[in-house]
């Protein structure tokens, strides 16, 4: 079994590469990128939305990045129940075009955080997170990455066991509703966190290689 | 040559056709000598626009008029220097098929006036430098210096500029997507009106693909891309060259604003361009904009350049031809184009939602011709090249002369409060605004963007990154010793040399080239001038004996307010080599023996705890042994290479107590320090926050002590073992014992809390 993926490349897109360069280093996937003006996702089992500054964050991230063509085809492709990972300004880029609730706002500190952090996967019957230990480290690198939901959406979520990662080990480093730094839409096959998997998947570069049981759930999955 | 058209210079007097007004030309920073020698290099009087182009490519910041003599005799050739001193940034090659491109810039001024833009810009400026030789930009390092967050007068201003120029470069860096791996923050009354923001940025390129700023052919199109050119940062260059006067209100028109996205566009266009070979020179335009950006590259090629500028894209309604050739208006892009290579060159800035724009041609006659934008178009300038460039003029300031030898006081000795109470001291020391942990600063950063960088060599003595394509890992760092150079500004140069190589081999890494920023005064003041000369010479001397040349870098003069002047800083940015990133070292205390590698005598004399406890230094530093320092380097590089050390770390700023700290803390395990005198405090003291010496902390496992005693007597390098690691806590002999948990609350503490006035709060875990 081969995944084929595909990389979304938005102009201000900066993980696009790390990304890529991930899914190479993983066994069973075949990757490509995917410029933003493309309207074709032909054969795609997989499109990750990478981290960046899409259109350099102006108005709010991910709010112009919602309107490229590209995006009209991958809510399309998630209809009919491809998988979408969206990564760190990916996520945000999901929020904005309505694939996932809730919306993600300043860090409650004010600035920029960039370390790996610990994490809890809460959720590990869906097609990203079967191999997810509960107990994971991945690098966050954000400044507006603070998750916020209403009571009646979070109790939703809660309730649908939609929440799959949450920040752990008695931290909350951006100040997120209930912890939240991940979750899936209703049919599981669209996920949006905002620690960074690409990052995490040699043991020297990112602190953990736990980002690879996300991929690795996937292949099982698929 | 047709009359020019009367010109409206804004925020200046209007210049009277008849001729060119008092007025105007006092403040083009010019002096009276250049003034008339220009008028004699062209045989007439000047137009305004020629003024301007004269005033910005004369300053200092474009012509090196007063350290040119100085700069010449550093040492700038080796076997891998493939690119030295002179294009935009120097390259250095680190295998057969791969080079990495390298240079700091200073945007000091700019931090001053407006700190958030000035450094952001300043980040944008030296990311440029180094696509523009082709090279794909993966780290971003700084060097900062302000003045106290310590009460004084001026301790607000500080941390307001503080605060400022670190979110500036985390906004903007982060944007672009290029990690700030490394850098240091140093804090100083002197620098209260003159803070110090210095970029490096190192990128990686192939030897094949390296760009250049030559334009070398005539008939070559001219293209322009990126922002439009607006009136900002008009005469930034001639600021950068002037000091600071108390109340500088009218210079903030000058300060040019930075736009991160548009950067990542040029940056991705450019290097797509040069990897399909269709830039024959490329240059940002910086500082002096398009005037230096043209005349530059046709002064390197030996062409002429003429330009229209009805074709500039511009920003406002207006503009002048004078404001047209001076503005440095952020992320705008020059480059030099075969008629045949025009189309594919416009298709690639299309997709990058970029415009081609042809706004002249090179030319064979080694003349700048610049044609106005008003309507007849008529020709504004008219300027050999050679008189801006190679016939700028060239200076060499009196010097004072040496101090006479550096003042040696008697050493300090402890009030019997500190006497009473060392722990609770060391406790205060460590939490100072000099010594306390940088991560407040560096958490900001996107350190980790690319998948290059090898995480546990964050914050340490110098970050390592995999090169793509090899095994190799580059490592790098920025340094500087400012402290030392009050009484010593050669020796602080040195020093700023030797710490920068020490904290290349403390990873494991072969120091391989040095960039460097020369933060100094007014040169026209004799005794500026003399540190200015001591610190190159010592720069040079110290490059030379390690055997790292100098490829480029930069000068910033005038670092005046009000008649005070920084203190001088050197700052040394410096990369070297290993052959497997895999195999490197951190300060992440680990293993069961700590070894004193070297030779330590400390003193407190010149030392950071003098200086926190004093408020001032009595002397400078010993002098260096530099057979120890290379012997230094190939056992660390030896070492690593084989796998034998477990940690290392460089002693510095703080002496062994302070690199034990980080240590322990890094690699959460204890620290016995067996033997320390203990006679009296003073030597107690001095033994754990003395500095001078020559040595480095190296941990090992048990079953390396053999190996790792053989290799250091191999290398002729004295090695003890000091402490074995063991336990939760950090102990000093009898009196001294720390739980982890105190000295991380005393490190970890206070930064945050001195320099970010606005404090979100971080919420508990709900």
């Amino acid at each position: 079994m081969t995944i084929e993926a595909g990389v979304i490349v938005f102009p201000g897109s900066n993980c696009d590469r790390d990304c890529v360069r991930a899914l190479k280093g993983m066994e069973g996937y075949r990757v490509r990128e995917i410029w933003h003006r493309e309207t074709e996702l032909g054969g795609l089992d997989l499109v990750v939305l990478p981290g960046g500054f899409s259109y350099g964050d102006y108005l709010r991230p991910g709010a112009i990045a919602r309107f490229s063509p590209i995006v009209r085809e991958v809510t399309r492709f998630a209809e009919r129940g491809g998988y979408v990972l969206g990564i760190c300004n990916g996520f945000q880029i999901l929020l904005e075009a309505g694939l996932l609730p809730g919306a993600l706002i300043r860090n409650a500190g004010l600035r920029f955080i960039c370390e790996p952090v610990p994490l809890e996967c809460t959720n590990t019957n869906t097609p990203f997170t079967k191999k997810v230990p509960r107990n994971l480290t991945l690098p966050i690198a954000h400044g507006q990455g603070r998750y916020f939901i209403d009571e009646t959406g979070r109790s939703k979520l809660e309730a649908e066991g939609r929440i799959v990662l949450r920040y752990a080990g008695g931290t909350n480093p951006n100040g997120s509703t209930n912890r939240i730094a991940g979750i899936v839409n209703e049919k599981g096959n669209v996920l949006g966190m905002m620690p960074h998997p690409e990052r995490a998947c040699e043991i020297l570069i990112g602190s953990s290689e736990d980002g690879r049981s996300f991929f690795e759930s996937l292949l099982q999955a698929a | 040559m047709r009359e020019a058209p009367v010109l409206q210079i804004p925020k200046r007097d209007t210049v009277p056709s008849e001729g060119t007004s008092k007025t105007f030309l006092q403040s083009l920073g010019l002096s009276e000598e250049e003034i008339e020698r220009i008028r004699s290099l062209l045989g007439r009087e000047p137009t305004e626009t020629e003024w301007g182009i004269f005033s910005v490519m004369w300053s200092e910041h474009c012509s090196y008029k007063n350290t040119k003599r100085l700069l010449a005799a550093l040492p700038t050739s080796g076997k891998d220097v493939l690119q030295g001193p002179g294009e935009n940034a120097g390259v250095v090659a680190v295998d057969e098929e791969w080079a990495v491109a390298f240079k700091v810039e200073s945007h000091n001024h700019p931090s001053f006036v407006e700190p958030y833009q000035g450094a952001a810009t300043g980040v944008g400026g030296i990311l440029r430098d180094i696509f523009t030789m082709g090279a794909r930009p993966i780290a971003l390092l700084d060097s900062l210096h302000f003045g106290s967050t310590e009460n004084d007068v001026h301790s607000i201003r500080s941390r307001r500029i503080a605060e400022g120029v670190v979110r500036a470069i985390a906004d903007y860096g982060n944007c672009v997507g290029i990690p700030t791996v490394a850098g240091e923050t140093h804090f100083d009354r002197s620098y209260s009106g003159n803070p110090l923001v210095n970029v490096m940025a190192v990128g990686v390129v192939k030897r094949k693909d390296v760009a250049r700023a030559v334009a070398s052919e005539p008939g070559r199109k001219v293209l322009y891309y990126g922002n439009p050119t607006g009136r900002d940062g008009v005469h930034g260059a001639t600021m950068a060259s002037e000091t600071f006067e108390v109340e500088d209100e009218d210079k903030r028109i000058n300060v040019q604003v930075g736009d991160p996205f548009m950067e990542k566009k040029i940056l991705e266009a450019t290097l797509e361009l040069v990897q399909a070979g269709l830039l024959e020179a490329v240059q940002d335009m910086g500082a002096a904009g398009l005037t230096c950006s043209s005349c530059e590259m046709a002064g390197r090629g030996n062409t002429g350049i003429r330009i229209h500028l009805n074709r500039i894209p511009l920003r406002a309604e207006g503009l002048t031809p004078y404001e047209i050739m001076l503005s440095e208006s952020q992320e705008r892009m020059l480059a030099v184009v075969k008629e045949e290579n025009w189309e594919s060159a416009r298709r690639i800035l299309e997709k990058w939602d970029l415009e081609a724009v042809d706004i002249g041609e090179t030319t064979g006659d080694g003349w700048m011709r610049v044609w106005g934008n008003e309507e007849p178009e008529t020709e504004v300038a008219a300027i050999p090249v050679r008189c801006l460039t190679t016939e700028a003029p060239v200076y060499l300031p009196r010097r004072a002369g040496k101090k006479s030898g550096a003042e040696v006081r008697p050493q300090p000795a402890l009030s019997s409060e500190e006497g009473n109470d060392i722990s609770g001291h060391l406790l205060r020391f460590l939490a100072s605004e000099n010594v306390s942990s940088r991560r407040p600063i560096y958490r900001q950063y996107d350190t980790m963007v690319g998948t290059r960088t090898v995480w546990k060599t964050v914050g340490g003595d110098a970050a390592v990154l995999r090169l793509d394509g090899t095994e190799k890992g580059l490592a790098v760092t920025i340094d500087s010793n400012a402290r030392f150079a009050r009484h010593d500004p050669f020796r602080a140069s040195e020093y700023a040399v030797i710490e920068a190589a020490r904290n290349i081999a403390a990873v494991g890494a072969r120091p391989l080239a040095v960039t460097n920023c020369l933060n100094y005064g007014d040169p026209g003041n004799p005794e500026r001038f003399e540190e200015i000369a001591a610190g190159v010479e010592g720069l040079g001397y110290a490059c030379a004996r390690i055997g790292t040349p100098v490829t480029g870098g930069n000068v910033s003069l005038y670092n005046e307010t009000a008649g005070a002047a920084i203190l001088p800083t050197t700052v040394v940015g410096m990369i070297g080599i290993m052959d497997d990133y895999r195999r490197t070292t951190s300060p992440a205390l680990s293993g069961d023996d700590l070894w004193l590698l070297g030779t330590h005598s400390p003193s407190l004399a010149g030392s950071e705890y003098e200086h926190w406890s004093r408020g001032e230094t009595s002397a400078a530093l010993p002098e260096i042994d530099y057979d120890f320092e290379r012997s230094l380097h190939a056992f660390m590089v030896e070492a690593v290479s084989k796998n034998l050390l477990r940690s290392a770390h460089d002693i510095s700023a703080g002496g062994i107590f302070v690199a034990a700290v980080e240590m322990v803390l890094k690699g959460k395990r204890g620290l016995v320090w067996e033997k320390v005198p203990e006679d009296d405090d003073f030597a107690l003291v001095e033994y754990l926050l003395g500095e001078g010496g020559a040595a480095m902390l190296i941990a090992t496992a048990a079953e390396k002590r053999g190996t790792v005693e053989a290799l250091a007597r191999r290398w002729n390098l004295l090695i003890e073992r000091v402490a074995s690691i063991e336990g939760d806590r950090l102990v000093f002999g009898k009196q001294i014992s720390f739980s982890l948990e105190n000295l991380a609350a005393a490190w970890e503490g206070d930064l945050e809390k001195r320099i970010f006035l606005l404090a979100g709060k971080e919420e508990a875990a709900s």
